[in-house]
């Protein structure tokens, strides 16, 4: 469901399967829990192996972004799909965090 | 409007089933061929409006979701989702864009944003304490003829 790997003080965590309000509250844990063990300068979500998101994956980067920048850090999202990126440019998350 | 192909699916307001809602709908549609994307945007917006049953008209509490997918002959896919809830009081302003009453669930508030911007039609019917529809609907693209030798 997430893999993390670590560089520096940057933090990867790979997602995978369908982020939909089932799979993201467990997602959502385990990030957080990385996340206040490490304290990463930057978090890099990467949707690689993302087969399907609806909004709740929206809630899933906003909650993150909200989280990082608790602690002085940024979300950075990599490798979405077409239809990833159509959820993202539909909320706005792209004008508030960097997509590569 | 002639319906050329109808499914009835009820189950469980539960997490779980999102999932197979999806699922069963994008099945049922697959026949038509439709472009991948069409597919994807059906399967979002399902899941968007059995999301919506789960967290908002039964507050995780159970209940019954109800869904009627019609194929109309034009390639028309008609999609019912429908609860037994708590209604929604305003609907305006639950369809509202970030607009949300389960903050601490980081529900987005995109629901119906999503299924308005992925979907041909939305329209929203509700009452409170007794329940809610929503009604969705998307045109297929034509497919493409093709001679069997290209």
């Amino acid at each position: 469901m997430v893999s993390f790997s670590h560089e520096n003080r940057n933090l990867t965590a790979g997602l995978s399967g369908d982020i939909d309000h089932h799979n993201a509250t467990a997602m959502r844990r385990l990030i957080d829990l990385e996340i206040k063990q490490h304290l990463p300068s930057e978090i890099t979500l990467d949707f690689g192996d993302v087969t399907f998101m609806d909004s709740s994956g929206i809630g899933l980067i906003l909650g993150r972004c909200r989280l990082m920048k608790e602690i002085g850090g940024k979300v950075k999202i990599r490798n979405t799909s077409e239809q990833i990126r159509k959820v993202i440019k539909l909320s706005g998350v792209d004008r508030i965090t960097e997509v590569e | 409007m002639s319906v050329k192909d109808e499914i009835k699916i009820s189950f469980p307001a539960s997490s779980e089933n999102e999932c197979f809602a999806r699922t069963a709908v994008s099945a049922f549609i697959s026949r038509l061929d439709p472009h991948i994307d069409e597919l994807a945007d059906i399967r979002t917006a399902v899941s968007e409006a059995v999301t919506n049953a789960v967290v908002h008209a039964y507050r995780e509490r159970g209940g019954m979701v109800y869904i009627t997918v019609k194929i109309i002959r034009d390639r028309t896919v008609c999609i019912h989702i429908r609860d037994k809830g708590c209604g929604i009081e305003d609907i305006e302003q639950a369809m509202t864009p970030l607009f949300t009453t389960a903050h601490n669930e980081e529900r987005s508030g995109l629901g119906f944003a999503v299924m308005e911007s992925f979907m041909d039609s939305l329209s929203v019917r509700s009452k409170k304490g007794k329940g809610t529809c929503v009604c969705m609907k998307k045109k297929l693209q034509e497919k493409e003829i093709t001679d069997g030798f290209s």
